[in-house]
């Protein structure tokens, strides 16, 4: 059976249009705005969403995200409440919907009992940061027997070895990084992206989503020109949570701008 | 990856994808340099040389006394740098030299693993980065100063607890964006695979020469070896050369700060639960889904919440045992090294003594029992000063 993301990605392709996925930390800043927050996102145009469970220790996350993890976990975001959160999301909000992770609040949460809620409450897939294709049997077992899509990361350094390792595990879409680091904003695409895109898809059967660094519009047709089906964006959106922390009226306003402006950049121009 | 690096169910490479073509690189060159005898002759050289290998292993009137029966000092604390974190820079060094790369980064704790780094980027004209939380700014400022003046660069690191932690938080993040020419000179035999390995590699030449000098006084081993654990490598590099031998005990000594049941201690193995974070799965002290907690010792260098992952499976089976101080029996052991023997002990070093001197009485007077005097006190001064007088 083709995964969700797969069936979106085909589609916009056939309509010569990029996938949209914006990024949220789940309760960031609270529950009810982040909630607020993601649908807003929606009605932008996202094509689906990327959705972060704050953890303590981010290592693959710059400043932002850090901040948007710390926001999160002061309100009281579990694991179990950010799940059961979505659940309250997929009440109104039909988009595939890919969760961003850190392995040890997997293992914490129990790996089966985890994977088993993601199904239950509609998570399409998991993206758990720092699992390699090497350590992924148990969740790799759980997840299928969910049907819960697992999604990997891929770098231009990735060697050929690595992408046919990450090729025989990894489900939905390949979460393709924009440049080799840890997410936050960037000005520019690296040239490098494009011929990196072309290993990647030499090697691997799945649509190429390209994040960590994708800000602006400018920055999303770059990446669809060197050849993603799609973009991720993260860190930019996610400031302006910070900057109108406090009044969410001026924070939704501003997210869903942004949002709009990224979104038309993944439009075929008529 | 050609190992898988397990220690029984522990250890691992939990890293994010961008990190993984640098961890095999570094493996591959690891496994290389080990069976070049120049890399060999070259590391041997410069730990005999530069920094003043073999270390002396003194046989200490104050604590045999106390203790009751044979007790050894193994005298990391006369290397080079003050501890012995310069077995590993060394070794690291050296790799970085070989894979060609041009900067050095390190996350430090004490202040005593980025000395030695940035002593060893001075030595071998190598650009250095030193990450550290900016609470350990504040209590190691002689190290900071240290590392200033062999010209690393410190950067304080201010998110979470701003200790240990998150400086390996931030040096991973640095790692990630520049893996091109950056070597990572871990400094503790924790984190990813290779890393658990290869520090304990280098480190092993503790527990060698503790063998061969208790063969020249006294025909034998030891029968009792004790370390302090932070990430757990002084303690990984007594204990290996023993690992094979069951009737040798090995004790790990770890901070228990205000006491176990306060909650403020770093007591990884012995009050947490297996976890995984810095890319092992390991022991780890963490709030019920999960959370990284922040640990607290006296100690900089023994401030942290994680532990190496062999110690997590010497534990498991049993051929370990871990232990704590608290962080007042480490300061009692502190002085009392300081008036009894004249040496002055780094605080971390101070909770092996603490947790030796439980075993007073407990054993056979002919027994042999060292303890790794993992490094000196000097960088302590200020801090233990201050933490005596308010008593
Ligand atoms: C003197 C000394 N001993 C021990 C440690 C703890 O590290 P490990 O457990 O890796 O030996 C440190 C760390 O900074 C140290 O400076």
């Amino acid at each position: 059976m083709t995964s969700r993301f797969e069936a979106l990605a085909a589609a916009r392709k056939a309509e010569g249009h990029g996938v949209f996925v914006p990024f949220l930390v789940i309760g960031d800043p609270d529950p009810d705005t982040s909630l607020r927050l993601a649908r807003g996102l929606v009605q932008a145009g996202a094509d689906a969403l990327e959705l972060g469970l704050p953890f303590s220790d981010p290592p693959a996350d710059g400043p932002v995200v850090q901040a948007a993890d710390q926001r999160s976990l002061a309100a009281g975001t579990t694991t179990t409440s950010a799940l059961a959160w979505i659940g309250r999301l997929r009440e109104t909000v039909d988009v595939p919907i890919s969760l961003l992770v850190y392995f040890n609040l997997v293992l914490q949460h129990g790996v089966e009992a985890f994977y088993a809620r993601c199904g239950e409450v509609g998570v399409d897939a998991v993206l758990v940061a720092d699992l390699p294709p090497e350590h992924s049997d148990e969740v790799l077992a759980a997840a299928r027997a969910h049907g819960v899509s697992t999604i990997y990361l891929a770098s231009e350094l990735s060697t050929p070895a690595r992408l046919e390792r990450i090729a025989a595990v990894c489900e939905g879409y390949v979460y393709a990084l924009a440049r080799v680091g840890v997410t936050g904003q960037h000005s520019e695409v690296v040239p490098s992206l494009g011929p990196a895109l072309e290993r990647m898809r030499a090697a691997i059967d799945l649509p190429l989503l390209v994040g960590f660094g994708i800000s602006t519009p400018a920055n999303v047709r770059s990446a669809l020109e060197a050849g993603a089906d799609g973009v991720i964006v993260g860190s930019a959106l996610v400031r302006h949570i910070e900057h109108h922390l406090g009044d969410p009226d001026a924070m939704e306003a501003a997210m869903v701008h942004h949002a709009r402006e990224l979104h038309a950049a993944t439009r075929r121009t008529p | 990856m050609i190992g898988d690096g397990r220690f029984g169910r522990f250890g691992g490479f939990y890293v994010a994808e961008p990190l993984l073509p640098a961890l095999e690189e570094l493996e591959a060159a690891w496994l290389d340099a080990r069976e070049d005898p120049a890399f060999r002759a070259e590391l041997d050289g410069l730990l005999h040389d530069y920094a003043g290998r073999p270390t002396p292993l003194y046989r200490s009137p104050a604590l045999s006394g106390a203790i009751g029966c044979h007790v050894y000092l193994k005298r990391e604390d006369l290397l080079h740098g003050g501890a012995h974190k310069t077995n590993n820079t060394l070794g690291q060094g050296l790799l970085a030299k070989r894979m060609g790369r041009t900067r050095l980064i390190a996350e430090t704790g004490a202040g005593q693993h980025g000395v030695a780094t940035a002593m060893i980027g001075a030595l071998l004209g190598l650009d250095v980065k030193v990450f550290m939380g900016a609470t350990d700014v504040a209590r190691q400022a002689p190290n900071v100063a240290r590392m200033r003046l062999f010209g690393a660069e410190v950067v304080p690191v201010s998110d979470g607890s701003a200790s240990l932690k998150d400086a390996i938080n931030e040096a991973l993040r640095y790692w990630t964006e520049h893996v091109r020419d950056t070597f990572y000179v871990f400094g503790t035999a924790a984190g990813p695979h290779p890393y658990p390995a290869l520090v304990k590699d280098f480190q092993r030449v503790i527990g060698e020469e503790i063998a061969e000098q208790l063969e020249r006084a006294h025909g034998r081993g030891p029968d009792v070896v004790v370390a302090c654990v932070g990430g757990g490598s002084n303690a990984i590099g007594a204990f290996a050369r023993f690992l094979g031998e069951p009737d040798v005990r090995l004790i790990g000594v770890e901070p228990g700060g205000h006491g176990l049941d306060s909650g403020a201690h770093g007591a990884t193995l012995g009050a947490g639960r297996p976890g995984c974070v810095h890319g092992s799965l390991s022991y780890l002290l963490q709030d019920d889904v999960g959370q990284v907690r922040e640990a607290h010792s006296i100690s900089a260098g023994l401030d942290y919440p994680g532990v190496g992952p062999e110690h997590a499976h010497l534990l498991e089976s049993g051929r370990a045992t871990y232990i704590s101080a608290t962080d007042d029996e480490a300061l009692d052991a502190f002085a009392w090294l300081c008036r009894e023997e004249g040496i002055l002990p780094a605080l971390e070093s101070s909770h092996a003594i603490a947790g030796a001197l439980k075993l007073a009485g407990e054993l056979d007077p002919d027994s042999i029992l060292v303890i790794n005097l993992s490094g000196r006190g000097d960088k302590d001064l200020a801090h233990a000063m201050a933490a005596l007088e308010a008593r």
